[in-house]
């Protein structure tokens, strides 16, 4: 078999890891040391690690994965169920059972897997479809895929995560050509559960979809069950609210206050955005940012690593960053455009949507635009598992790319 | 492989997807501008605030000097001890183990509390001036807290401690009402400022300014780089200041006073003829130095509301009836008007009392003083004399012409808190008070002796027979400016200036100590009792010396002394003490002085119906 290695990809991924180690580097650079001086070679060693599996995953023949992705998905199942009974905390999720250990030392979390698994098995479950899910029954299996994993990291819990696999059911559906008012109505639960915190709102929303749903056209059996759903939702979010952790209930409240309690669940935030504004164009300069040095960055090289890049290289290190990120995400737009055939162009655009939503989730509750959650950035964070499972992500997209590329596909 | 995957359809979706990225791309970059380029000012200040503590670093103040160039209050260096909190809780658990390791006062907490409370980004004073075995404790245990910031600064230091109290003054913390009413310009919460004498009137040329450096702390609160040697503003020291106190003087008053007469309250001025502060005590006194290092509530009210109130200035803020010292301005008064002269003779002879309308006004002395001339009127103290003197004069005339002299304002001293002498400005003071007919001419004789609506500090007294002592000019007495404008004259010609110097000399009728040399010194002065409805009366004696060449007045108070002959020979050693610099053979001349008891006639009953009788007649 001959292969062949995409280079913009290359230079991408590139770029976006140097850029990760030095911020890793700095990261560990405080004027009180913490385990932090020395993340940025266990993070080497993670690269390293992380590089050998997507090399193994590029080696891997596409049938083998597309036989093999139940058995993978039911493995990430089986240790997210683990996690539950023996899951320890850790970070700014101390208190969730996220991480497995093993006589105390925690090897991974079994999350990360869980998503490539997920995305699998919906990529071999879309692609084997004639035509596109067209009803909200055709949905039922996708969400159920989704939904089984969803239901296990909000036990943990573990809300970021839980975010994470609907984004990618989302996108996945989105790319397997399913209509979007079609995405539209099976997102509206959720809608109506956020809009639920204030009666006129929630109101404005059920009205409005009403409409959508009588100008639509869709079964009335589904309308009906759409429209009581979302009812139900206005009527259980204060039920909901009241069953979460109160850590969690203080995260939303912080995000969408968080001067409410400047010391406590709202002093990430805070002290992140100082980090963050204080940087200006070109930041305090690597190895620099005072806020970080002086330890007022929470979780600095893991969850808040997004927050020295603002500080220290400034908004001219963010763009270059985000930059970064966006030519990756358009690489691979356009790996999984020219993707030989359905499954793994749905591999492909799943993986997109994977790194999307930790990106946006990421670095946008670093500036208050997305609740604070444990949601590692893709290539900056210090952390083994996430590391692994960008590597073998990256390698099944290496895989794809040189299959089209060697098939000679012809950009129409 | 389903139809959705045809070219044209997914290249569709491709470019929905990628106008999706633009958008969440641009959203973010969106949050970021405005963070970082629109609102980056305001975040660099918070990071600033979160990391820099600001530090003020206390200025020295300047140095009170005596008029021989000996130090009233000087700078000893100190040290101060400062927490650094993150929050109020943070404070008070370091506090407690602070409290644990080093006895401290039982409101410590609450006061840096409060103190905390004014300045969260600002170390809280815990300990104003902590003791080395404090600092060494505090030291050894550094690990255990956090945000400790022990520093040397300069404190204020009094050598002479107590016998400089009423005059110095103290220096403590700025009050919140003060800072409030802006009462000390340039003061910050927590800045040293003076509170009493030449150490609050003073404050702004001695306090100096206080410098400012920055600590860098990081989340926790512990400090991780100390700015404090290169300050960004430099503490500049405040000036020196010369005064014209006589400190040995100062300080010899204070030892007699304690030494003989411990349990006595009252005070005792002195200064030159033409108004140089040379000492001022007030008794019961306190030591300033106590207040350095903080006193506590407890404390404070003792000094402030106890029965002997330490705190308050009798020399300047203490009033009392003036009795017979006041003779000598109806006699001055009477002089400048002409109406007598030292030989004049009153119509009616004392013969114990002075009968007018239908009431007795009684002489101190019941026998009788017969008749005398001015001088020896003065010198016997006659009040007979003086209720037909003050007759002469005339009500309107006494009144407008004592307040002309200055005994019904406050002198001008350079020290503050000084309390208005009180006479009446004009005979509308008694329209007012007891109405159109309501008072008669009888008034005046209570006044001419001293009696009646008069009450003068000491301060005020004394500087009135300081322009007998001098050129006739009413000097405002002064400590560290001189005044601009001279006194006002007493209006009398050098010789009837002499006389009366001269009848003050005889009232110390045997006041003389011989020097070793065989010289005399020569001793003016009055005694005088202070009425005193609640209890004893309080004793006068202002004197000065040489009588031929007064160099020095002094004037004093004892309260509850019941006669001015208890006073004088405190006052006469003083004046001896200061004129030992200018010939020291004064130091061995024995002090034995007699003077005439002359008790506080008793105050003739002025009511309303013995009064309107008395018009008739």
């Amino acid at each position: 078999m001959r292969t062949t290695i995409d280079r913009r990809l290359l230079v991408v991924l590139l770029g976006l890891c140097i850029y990760g180690i030095a911020m890793v580097y700095s990261a560990g650079q405080t004027d009180v040391p913490t385990y932090a001086e020395r993340a940025w070679i266990k993070q080497l060693g993670w690269m390293v690690i992380g590089i050998v599996a997507g090399a193994a995953a590029f080696r891997m023949s596409f049938r083998l994965l597309e036989w093999a992705a139940p058995y993978l998905y039911g493995l990430g199942l089986f240790l997210l169920l683990l996690t539950l009974v023996i899951g320890t905390g850790a970070g700014t999720a101390a208190s969730s059972k996220s991480w497995l250990a093993i006589g105390g030392v925690r090897i991974g979390q079994p999350v990360e897997l869980a998503k490539l698994g997920t995305i699998l098995l919906l990529a071999r479950y879309l692609s084997a479809l004639r035509q596109p899910p067209g009803t909200l029954r055709d949905l039922v299996a996708p969400g159920l895929i989704t939904g089984i994993p969803v239901l296990l990291v909000m036990a943990q819990p573990d809300l970021g995560s839980a975010i994470v696999f609907v984004g990618i059911l989302f996108a996945m559906l989105f790319w397997c050509g399913v209509r979007p008012s079609l995405l539209l109505l099976l997102a509206s639960p959720g809608v109506s559960l956020l809009l639920a915190v204030d009666t006129r709102w929630w109101g404005a929303w059920i009205l409005l979809l009403t409409m959508l749903l009588l100008v639509w056209r869709i079964y009335v059996s589904e309308g009906v069950f759409i429209w009581l759903v979302n009812s139900a939702m206005g009527v259980i979010a204060i039920v909901l609210w009241n069953r979460l952790k109160p850590y969690q209930q203080q995260r939303l409240v912080s995000f969408l206050r968080p001067e409410a309690d400047p010391s406590r669940s709202g002093y990430q935030v805070i002290q992140s955005k100082v980090a963050i504004g204080s940087g200006g164009w070109f930041g305090n300069g690597w190895l620099h940012g005072p806020q970080k040095r002086l330890a007022f960055l929470p979780e600095q090289p893991t969850d808040f690593i997004f927050s020295v890049v603002g500080e220290e290289l400034g908004f001219v290190g963010v763009l270059l960053a985000m930059g970064l990120f966006l030519a990756l995400f358009l690489v691979l737009l356009r790996i999984a455009r020219r993707a030989t055939e359905s499954f793994s162009s749905l591999v492909v655009f799943g993986i997109l949507g994977l790194l999307l939503i930790h990106v946006f989730e990421n670095v946008g509750m670093t500036i208050s635009l997305m609740p604070i959650t444990g949601i590692p950035l893709p290539f900056f964070s210090y952390g083994g598992s996430f590391i692994l499972t960008c590597g073998i992500a990256m390698g099944l997209v290496f895989r794809v790319a040189s299959d089209s590329r060697m098939s000679g596909y012809l950009d129409t | 492989m389903s139809i959705a995957f045809t070219p044209f359809r997914v290249r569709e979706r491709a470019t929905i997807a990628t106008w999706v990225l633009a958008g969440v791309f641009l959203l973010v970059a969106g949050a970021f501008f405005r963070a970082q380029i629109l609102s980056n000012e305001d975040y660099r200040r918070r990071s600033d605030n979160n990391r820099l503590r600001k530090l003020t670093l206390a200025s020295p103040r300047g140095i009170i000097f005596d008029r021989d160039g000996k130090a009233i209050a000087e700078n000893a260096s100190g040290f101060t001890v400062k927490l650094l909190a993150g929050s109020k809780d943070s404070l008070r658990a370091v506090l407690r183990r602070i409290t644990a390791l080093v006895p401290s006062a039982e409101d410590l907490e609450s006061q840096v509390v409060r103190r905390y409370e004014t300045a969260p980004f600002q170390p809280a004073l815990v300990y104003p001036n902590a003791s080395i075995e404090t600092v060494a404790t505090l030291e050894e245990h550094r690990y255990l807290l956090p945000g400790l910031v022990i520093r040397t600064e300069p404190r204020r230091y009094y050598r002479a401690g107590k016998a400089v109290a009423h005059l110095v003054g103290y220096v403590s913390e700025v009050s919140a009402d003060e800072l409030e009413r802006k009462r000390f310009p340039g003061a910050r919460s927590g800045s040293l400022v003076g509170k009493d004498g030449l150490e609050a009137k003073y404050d702004s040329v001695v306090r100096g300014l206080e410098g400012e450096s920055f600590i860098e702390v990081d989340a926790r609160g512990r400090m991780v780089r100390d700015g404090s040697q290169q300050p960004v503003l430099k503490p500049v020291p405040g000036e020196r200041i010369r005064t014209t106190i006589d400190l040995d003087l100062q300080t010899y008053i204070d030892s007699l006073w304690t030494a003989e007469r411990p349990d006595m309250t009252g005070a005792m001025v002195a200064m030159t003829p033409d108004g140089q502060l040379l000492a001022l005590y007030s008794a019961p006194t306190y030591d300033p130095n106590e207040f350095i290092t903080g006193v506590s509530s407890a404390r404070y009210a003792e000094l402030t509301t106890g029965s002997a109130k330490p705190l308050f200035d009798r020399a300047v803020s203490g009033s009392f009836p003036p009795g017979s010292p006041f003779k000598l301005v109806t006699a001055a008064v009477a002089l400048k008007r002409g109406i007598v002269d030292f030989s004049s003779h009153m119509p009616q002879a004392c013969t114990g009392g002075f009968r007018f309308g239908n009431r007795v006004f009684h002489c101190w002395k019941k026998s009788g003083h017969g008749s005398l001339d001015l001088t020896d009127a003065i010198a016997a103290s006659c009040d007979v004399y003086f209720y037909q003197l003050g007759l002469r004069i005339g009500l309107p005339n006494l009144l407008s012409d004592v307040t002309a002299l200055g005994l019904a304002s406050p002198t001008g001293l350079d020290l503050g808190s000084e309390r208005t002498s009180f006479f009446p400005p004009s005979t509308a003071y008694y329209d007012r008070t007891y109405g159109k007919r309501g008072w008669t001419q009888a008034t005046i004789l209570n006044l001419s002796i001293g009696q009646g609506e008069n009450t003068q500090t000491l301060i005020n007294l004394v500087r009135f027979y300081a322009a007998l002592a001098g050129d006739g000019t009413i000097p405002t007495p002064y400590v560290v400016t001189r005044p601009v404008r001279g006194g006002r004259s007493l209006g009398l010609t050098p010789d009837q200036l002499k006389g009366l110097q001269d009848a003050l000399v005889k009232v110390v009728a045997h006041g003389t100590a011989a020097a070793s040399g065989g010289r005399d010194l020569k001793v003016a002065g009055k005694t005088g009792t202070a009425q005193n409805p609640q209890g004893d009366d309080h004793g006068w004696f202002i004197g000065f010396a040489p009588a031929d060449n007064p160099k020095i007045v002094v004037g004093s108070i004892m309260e509850h002394a019941k006669h001015g002959t208890v006073v004088a020979p405190y006052v006469v050693k003083a004046i001896r003490r200061y004129l030992q610099k200018f010939d020291p053979t004064l130091a061995k001349a024995p002090i034995k002085i007699v003077i005439q008891d002359d008790s506080a006639t008793t105050d003739t009953d002025l009511s309303a119906d013995t009064v309107v009788r008395a018009r008739r007649r």
